[in-house]
């Protein structure tokens, strides 16, 4: 078999030093999915006129396209005609593409979820004088993200695997520096190997942390 | 104080309440009873707009409420004058017995935490629930849940209690330990209560005065001794017998 063992093993010391910025791409675009996501499923939900038809539009348009052509639109497309994005870097345009295309899952999820709370907590809040604000931010957005979190921990794996779209920008991350490497040594499979791992490693602790949440949180849904 | 006038529901062509008229005085107990489907908790959920009225006036406290120009503010100060016990208790499931009695207290009195808690102790302990402070509604029986959701209502501390079927959720076994909340709240306090229930022996006991609602209008309204008693009313004699024969508790 034709599998260099100590090449392997020696590219996980070249690879992993990019692991940060791996991680640093998965946490800030997950940060940023869910503040637009619920604000995006909140709007929808209390249907605000204008605002609500605005992200049907945009839900439908980062559905129904692929995450990398969203990417080089933003990153190659859009600077052409938008002056101010020339001075994005690779980082935060793919950041913004993983934000923007896992917003338009999250927030029908999220969506999806505030209406599965039950409408006699509603009336019993109104009932105490609260507000729909009030209501929403102490009751209903609780439970939706219990409800919704089995699918939100998908979604986080999936910015995590999108990251790997970022070398395809120039940015040098896990996938990035196996890629090089491979393309120097012609030792393809060793390479990939050695990121899918990564993930793999990665996302099992993702995994972890939902299940230990889910359990948390079982108790009140 | 609670006013109604000429109240009119509508559900599409379904005509719920049809121009029902009401005064119920302060610190007055009043049982509405009748057949399901004949605008009983319609008329309780009007009185907080829950249900919006297509035509009327509402006065709860002070606080009127014309249903051709109403406006959210005018709801939510109309809201904040009444309490309400829900048929399926709608207890606040992402919090704790104490919280739940604590987010009225805490979210709209603005009150602060440690004052909040103190209360929501001595609600605990007056509904006989201190044990269960810290569970959460799906840890507590369908009876324990209604006693916080009394508790509750007590902690949003208004002049006007609503109970919407407050016993018709549980298992029989459970009714009496609410039903006697209930009793022990009209015996110690002196506070409007506007009762919406099925159990005929209750409403007697506690109510100065029984409504029977049916098809949208007020049909016979009197004390429990002329209801029950002299039957006013040919009507209600049967509905009660119906009760009665059913195995309601008389």
């Amino acid at each position: 078999m034709n599998f260099d063992v100590v090449w392997f093993v020696n590219l996980f010391p070249v690879v992993l030093p990019t692991l940060e910025l791996t991680l640093n791409m998965s946490l800030l675009s997950l940060v940023l999915t869910v503040l637009l996501s619920v604000f995006i499923s909140v709007v929808r939900h209390f249907r605000v006129g204008g605002l609500s038809q605005f992200f049907g539009a945009y839900i439908t348009l980062f559905r129904a396209t692929p995450l990398v052509a969203q990417l080089f639109i933003l990153y190659f497309g859009l600077p052409s005609i938008i002056p101010a994005m020339k001075s994005m870097s690779a980082f935060q345009t793919t950041v913004l593409a993983l934000t923007l295309n896992t917003s338009a899952f999250m927030s029908e999820t999220l969506r999806a979820a505030i209406e599965s709370v039950d409408k006699g907590q509603l009336e019993a809040c109104y009932s105490m004088g609260m507000t729909r604000y009030q209501t929403m931010v102490r009751v209903v957005l609780p439970q939706a993200f219990v409800v919704a979190l089995p699918s939100l921990g998908n979604q986080f794996i999936g910015i995590i695997k999108g990251t790997a779209l970022g070398f395809t920008v120039g940015l040098a991350d896990i996938m990035a520096k196996a890629k090089i490497a491979a393309a120097l040594d012609l030792r393809f499979f060793e390479a990939y190997l050695c990121v899918t791992l990564i993930y793999l490693v990665l996302v099992m602790g993702v995994e972890k942390v939902q299940g230990i949440l889910e359990k948390r949180l079982q108790k009140f849904c | 104080m609670i006013t109604a006038e000429k109240l009119k529901v509508q559900f599409g062509e379904n005509v719920v309440l049809k121009n029902l008229d009401l005064h119920i005085a302060n610190g007055e107990v009043v049982a509405v009873i009748g057949p399901s489907g004949g605008g009983k908790s319609t008329f309780l959920r009007c009185l907080n707009f829950l249900v919006r009225p297509v035509e009327g006036k509402i006065t709860v406290d002070g606080v009127t409420l014309d249903a051709k120009s109403v406006s959210k503010g005018e709801i939510d100060r109309l809201r904040l004058k009444t309490a309400m016990v829900f048929q399926n208790y709608n207890l606040l499931k992402n919090m704790t017995a104490i919280q739940n009695i604590m987010e009225p207290m805490v979210t709209v009195q603005k009150m602060s935490k440690k004052e909040a808690e103190a209360v929501a102790i001595s609600l605990l302990e007056k509904v006989g629930l201190l044990h269960k402070r810290d569970a959460y509604p799906k840890e507590m029986s369908g009876g324990q849940q209604q006693r916080i959701g009394i508790a509750r209502a007590l902690a949003v501390n208004t002049n006007i209690i609503l109970f919407d079927e407050p016993t018709s959720s549980l298992d029989p076994e459970l009714v009496g330990e609410v039903l006697s909340v209930i009793k022990q709240l009209v015996a110690e306090h002196n506070k409007t209560m506007v009762i919406v229930t099925h159990e005929m022996k209750f409403a007697r006991e506690v109510a100065d005065r029984i409504l029977f609602l049916e098809d949208g209008v007020i049909t016979a309204m009197g004390t429990p001794q002329e209801i029950f008693e002299n039957g006013v009313n040919e009507r209600v004699k049967r509905f009660i017998h119906t009760m009665h024969s059913n195995g309601t508790t008389l």
